[in-house]
């Protein structure tokens, strides 16, 4: 379990980090979503020692990072999967964190088939790598541990389809078996497919958090009626609140289940009714539009 | 087999205890030959050795073919190789970035750098036992080829002064290396601090009379050569001792401050 209470960085006069709180929980996988620059890799960061906060706490399993004994063996960390010596091989990094931790060398070869690096791949020269075989290395790293947090900042970065594919079933089994998982990405479809919670974060502050399901019924409802204007009068008449959407249906700010009772109380059939797909996307779209210097979001 | 790697995990909270020193020395030792430029730089000091006995043979007049000639000679380079050495593994954490790896692995980064210190002590020893065997053998053969006495005039004494100055030498690499964080800049350092400032410390002893009586107390390389030449009286020692306490010792605490503080990015 991760626990961050009021974490905060200043840089001079500039916080990148502000006042964050939330909790990674075990047998869960907690996504912390943001455009890029919004303070997700500071936070990260602080979180395993290797920034000082300026305000606030992190602790993991109870226990602060810098504190624990041999940190490997019960959080795996990946920050950036290209901050190794490009001179030294895959198997060698491998080698150098077994040894650090004091483990068998045998988890070197255990660990390096987990995350499918061959045996040539694995006697190459990082240097030569693409980033997708330096985010496995990465990962290799973080798990030969056997720890049961894992911080990682950016993981599928530079995967292919296959390899996000793969990262995703591996964190799933991870978070199935007990344990914690930590990860980063600027891109929301990711976060979506594979966290439980969601963190979102922009400009250094949270804008959203809780369980995807959560966070997804907070986008509404989208209905449509063969009488669209009958329905529009017998929803504001039940006090929600809707708006039109381009292609003339009507969005209420309620749940389905909700809208769909309005709906029979005035005798209307309805020909739509689902939970508004994208309420995610409309909040992480309107944070990158005030975050991105383009002022619009791709 | 994320199954097996998570049971693994459960075993081990049990009983989870310090990384120990020994351990992160090992494997700091170890960084130090891995790559291909670590490989070679170590190799270098091999090469180095027998270049300059082999040179020494070749061009030393007879009369000077003695052990301290030997190993003022296979000395020399060690001087310039030991600290790029020392530098190298400290700022190749910074520079190469493995330090997010290394300091996320053992979070008290005083115990990475002191591991470190022990590493290129290690080295740096190990070096000049194999510069002075090395001199022996010199000695030895280049002798029987001129047809000359054999001359052992360096004592044992001599010998390990002469290993505590390149050990010096050493030092002043790994608290540029500390200080700076940098390999381009802690190398320049370096060169500017052992070519540069002796020059410009030479030229001031000349002209400045006040100067001249300082120079041993403030200027390490000066203090520091007489550990080559032979035995210190006590005065000596303590220009060494002072000298090395302003010019290696504080600043190596200013620096070591900074890598505590410092973001490791």
């Amino acid at each position: 379990m991760i626990t961050i209470e009021s974490l905060s960085k200043k840089y001079g006069a500039r916080t990148v980090v502000d006042d964050i709180s939330f909790t990674a929980r075990p047998g869960r996988v907690t996504g912390f979503l943001g455009p890029n620059g919004a303070g997700k890799s500071t936070s990260m960061r602080m979180m395993v020692g290797l920034t000082r906060p300026t305000s606030g706490d992190v602790t993991i399993s109870g226990r602060r990072f810098t504190d624990l004994p041999n940190p490997g063996l019960e959080v795996g960390v990946m920050l950036d999967a290209s901050a190794q010596h490009a001179g030294r091989t895959g198997r060698e990094i491998l080698t150098l964190a077994q040894q650090m931790m004091g483990l068998s060398a045998r988890r070197v070869p255990e660990t390096l088939e987990l995350v499918s690096l061959t045996e040539t791949e694995s006697n190459r020269r990082v240097g030569s790598y693409s980033l997708g075989m330096r985010q496995r290395l990465g990962i290799a790293v973080a798990l030969i541990g056997g720890p049961s947090v894992l911080i990682l900042d950016e993981p599928a970065n530079g995967l292919d389809p296959a390899g996000i594919r793969w990262m995703r079933d591996l964190l799933r089994d991870y978070a199935n078996d007990g344990g914690t998982v930590l990860l980063s990405s600027h891109l929301l479809h990711e976060i979506e497919v594979i966290a439980d919670d969601i963190v979102m974060i922009g400009k250094g502050r949270i804008v959203a958090q809780g369980s995807k399901t959560e966070l997804l019924r907070t986008a509404g409802t989208v209905v449509r009626a063969r009488n669209m204007n009958a329905l529009e009068r017998a929803l504001h008449e039940s006090g929600l609140v809707t708006t039109s959407m381009q292609d003339g249906a009507l969005r209420a700010d309620a749940d389905p289940t909700v809208v769909g009772l309005v709906a029979r109380e005035s005798g209307l059939a309805l020909t739509e009714l689902r939970t508004a797909d994208g309420g995610l996307e409309d909040m992480f779209l309107q944070l990158t539009a005030h975050t991105q210097r383009e002022g619009k979001a791709a | 087999m994320t199954t097996i790697v998570l049971d693994r995990g459960l075993e081990q909270h049990a009983a989870v205890h310090h990384v120990p020193l020994s351990r992160v020395t090992r494997v700091e030792l170890r960084k130090m030959f891995d790559t291909r430029s670590g490989f070679w730089l170590m190799a270098s000091i091999v090469i180095a050795a027998l270049l300059s006995t082999v040179a020494t043979i070749l061009f030393a007049p007879d009369a000077e073919l003695t052990y301290y000639t030997f190993a003022k000679a296979i000395g020399f380079p060690m001087t310039v190789i030991l600290p790029m050495i020392a530098v190298l593994s400290i700022t190749g954490e910074w520079s190469q970035r493995s330090g997010l790896t290394t300091f996320t692995l053992v979070p008290r980064r005083n115990r990475v750098i002191l591991a470190k210190v022990i590493a290129s002590v290690t080295v740096g020893v190990a070096s000049m036992l194999f510069a002075l065997v090395t001199g022996v053998v010199g000695n030895l053969v280049g002798t029987a080829i001129a047809g000359a006495d054999l001359v052992w005039d360096v004592s044992f004494a001599h010998g390990v002064n002469i290993v505590l100055g390149s050990l010096l030498c050493l030092l002043t690499g790994t608290m540029l290396g500390v200080l700076f964080r940098s390999s381009p800049v802690a190398l320049v350092a370096y060169f500017v601090y052992s070519l540069l400032l002796p020059t410009v410390s030479g030229l001031l002893a000349s002209n400045q009379e006040r100067f001249r009586d300082l120079r041993p107390w403030v200027d390490l390389n000066y203090a520091q050569s007489a550990l080559f030449e032979g035995s210190l009286t006590g005065e000596q020692w303590a220009h060494v001792a002072v000298a090395a306490t302003t010019w290696v010792v504080l600043p190596a605490l200013v620096g070591l401050r900074r890598v505590m503080k410092s973001e490791v990015k």
